[in-house]
């Protein structure tokens, strides 16, 4: 039950069957970021930049790391993952209907009136989102009370959320990180999305949130730093993060905003627009070919 | 066809109009600045303009102490974030100084669209409204925003102007005086009253109009200041026409129809229908299919105004 099992439906060639564990999570997270930006187009709105960005820690987390199971999304001992940057949605709607939690062509009912799969994570309207989110800096403290609650019934789930770094100038996600560690919290692990770029702005010239590690030691967390679009770092981050006891650990996940697409890569502009029909071509040529 | 133009453009527009004007003016945003178009006074006065980060709390205090210094800050970020996540900063550290900090919040109500209900503050009008000593403002159209931005740094004492992020249709074409705690009488008529604020006022024009195709004729009010609300307009209308209807992109606990009722049924009892958002969350799609679905249009405002008059007939 462990991590569900990755899509071989079409593959079925040897060759594909011989490639490594990481060969195949690449082409995995290839195409979910296609899935990303035709979702995105269809919408009309949405957010590209950061959705991109994250798709190596969700396909990490969904396919190699996480106890759950997409049959049963209430399964007592799953692992739980927030999606504290909620804007991201279409990154975790598409490694979702991936892994099976509801159809993939709901996909592309994205932010329409009726749709399941509303602008940010909605709890209550989507299988497979323990949280609603999108007002930022409030998942954290979520997932604290969930670390908390599985304590008490002495489950070994472990509680992983996903952070922005422009985010993490909410306040409220330092007094999360405050009690995290208070209360000796080493089954939560944070990952930071550090893709240093915001709405107005580089994180930086907006509101620097350097010297980062230290700020997160500072708070008593075990802090590693990896680069986030690498598989086998951040498997092996996890894995530190698994063994580590008694504090939290946070992983700050150097990473590129837009992802995959060169048109959208480190661009503040994409944002929070999504790919015109001229630019999903051009997204498409580009990560079919990449994804050969 | 009306101009169809954003209240949020109207802001940043007159924003640096005031800039110019009033050196005291500082704006304040929390990375919103290209959304809320704060965007464009940073741009004319950057020693001016505070980007906060994503940190609305820290904002509005930061606005207070602006305001305590002497200066007249103009702090934006989206309704729900300013009205919900800020309150209890805008509660204490603004209004019970009674600092003078106008918080002009933008993307409220459904119209946000496809953001979905985490973006939709079908809230911030009854938030705000029940704090002692706040303004609470609500523009109809691009004309009436910009007489509101710089009216307001001419009143001391904390404000909240609310504004959306769609284009709306100018109501006031030919320009409109606005002053604070003063309603408007868009047209006149003694069979039904219809009080609309932001958004719903265009659309009450739209009812009253067709309303008098049909013979009815009804008077139209746009109750841009919420609160102090002008007690005397409504109290006229409740005389004059006997039925009243409220119309607004907020929910009916606690926002425009809330406070028509409070005046109403203290000084004289008529019928009331309230257009407004029932008590729910909002929800994706696009703004125009948000307004159908949350029944906030003209026939909505037109079928209420015909129950008000029903029931004032058997009254
Ligand atoms: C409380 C709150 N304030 C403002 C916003 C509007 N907003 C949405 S995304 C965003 C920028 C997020 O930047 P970052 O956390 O760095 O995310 P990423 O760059 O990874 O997309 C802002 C300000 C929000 N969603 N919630």
């Amino acid at each position: 039950m462990k991590a569900v099992a990755l899509d071989e439906s079409r593959s079925p060639d040897t060759t594909q069957q011989t490639l490594t564990v990481d060969r195949r999570l690449e082409q995995k997270a290839t195409a979910i970021r296609i899935d990303i930006v035709k979702m995105l187009n269809f919408a009309r709105s949405g957010h590209t930049g950061g959705s991109l960005s994250c798709v190596e820690i969700l396909v990490e987390l969904f396919y190699e790391q996480m106890r759950h199971d997409p049959g049963n999304p209430a399964l007592p001992s799953r692992d739980r993952f927030i999606l504290s940057k909620g804007h991201a949605a279409p990154a975790l709607y598409a490694v979702l209907a991936d892994a099976g939690y509801f159809d993939k062509k709901e996909l592309l009912t994205l932010r329409k009136l009726g749709t399941v799969l509303q602008g940010h994570p909605d709890s209550k309207k989507t299988r497979g989102i323990e949280v609603s989110t999108g007002s930022l800096g409030q998942g954290l403290s979520m997932g604290v009370g969930m670390a908390l609650g599985l304590r008490i019934d002495r489950l070994d789930s472990r509680v992983y959320v996903l952070l922005g770094d422009g985010e993490l100038q909410e306040g409220q996600v330092w007094e999360a990180a405050m009690s995290s560690a208070h209360y000796g919290l080493d089954n939560i692990c944070a990952i930071v999305d550090r893709n240093g770029l915001q709405i107005d702005g580089a994180v930086e010239d907006i509101m620097n949130i350097e010297p980062l590690p230290d700020k997160w030691k500072g708070f008593g967390w075990n802090v590693i730093t990896v680069d986030g679009h690498s598989f086998p770092s951040l498997r092996s981050a996890f894995r530190v993060a698994r063994s580590v006891q008694g504090k939290p650990t946070v992983i700050i996940a150097k990473s590129l905003k837009g992802k995959g697409v060169s048109l959208f890569e480190n661009k503040v502009h994409y944002h929070g627009v999504p790919p015109t029909d001229e630019e999903l071509k051009i997204a498409l040529e580009e990560l079919t070919s990449c994804g050969r | 066809m009306r101009e169809m133009i954003a209240t949020r453009d109207a802001y940043g527009k007159a924003l640096v109009a005031l800039g110019e004007r009033e050196p005291r003016v500082v704006v304040l945003d929390g990375d919103l600045s290209s959304s809320t178009k704060t965007g464009m006074f940073a741009k004319r006065f950057p020693d001016r303009f505070f980007n906060m980060g994503i940190a609305e709390q820290n904002l509005m205090g930061t606005a207070a102490g602006l305001a305590a210094a002497g200066k007249i800050p103009y702090a934006s970020t989206f309704a729900i974030f300013a009205s919900g996540r800020a309150w209890e900063q805008v509660r204490q550290s603004i209004a019970y100084a009674e600092l003078n900090v106008k918080i002009v919040a933008t993307h409220s109500g459904v119209t946000v669209g496809e953001d979905g209900g985490s973006h939709q503050s079908v809230e911030d009008i009854s938030l705000m409204r029940s704090i002692p000593g706040m303004t609470v403002i609500v523009p109809a159209d691009a004309v009436e925003t910009e007489k509101v931005i710089m009216e307001i740094a001419r009143h001391k004492g904390p404000m909240f102007v609310r504004l959306g992020r769609t284009k709306v249709p100018v109501v006031f074409e030919n320009g409109c005086d606005f002053a604070i705690g003063r309603a408007s009488t868009i047209a006149e008529g003694t069979d039904v009253a219809i009080i609309a604020a932001g958004v719903m006022t265009a659309k009450a024009v739209d009812a009253g109009a067709k309303l008098s195709a049909m013979g009815i004729h009804a008077r139209i009010i746009n109750m841009s200041t919420i609160k102090p609300i002008d007690e005397a307009a409504i109290v006229h209308a409740a005389e004059q026409t006997g039925a009243l209807v409220t119309a607004e992109e907020h929910s009916i606990i606690g926002g425009l129809g809330s406070a028509v009722a409070e005046v109403v049924v203290k000084n004289c009892p008529v019928p009331v229908e309230f257009v407004g958002i029932r008590d729910t969350f909002g929800t994706s799609g696009s703004s125009e299919e948000l307004l159908e679905y949350f029944g906030l249009t003209a026939s909505h405002i037109m079928a209420s105004a015909e129950r008000a008059i029903k029931r004032k007939k058997q009254g």
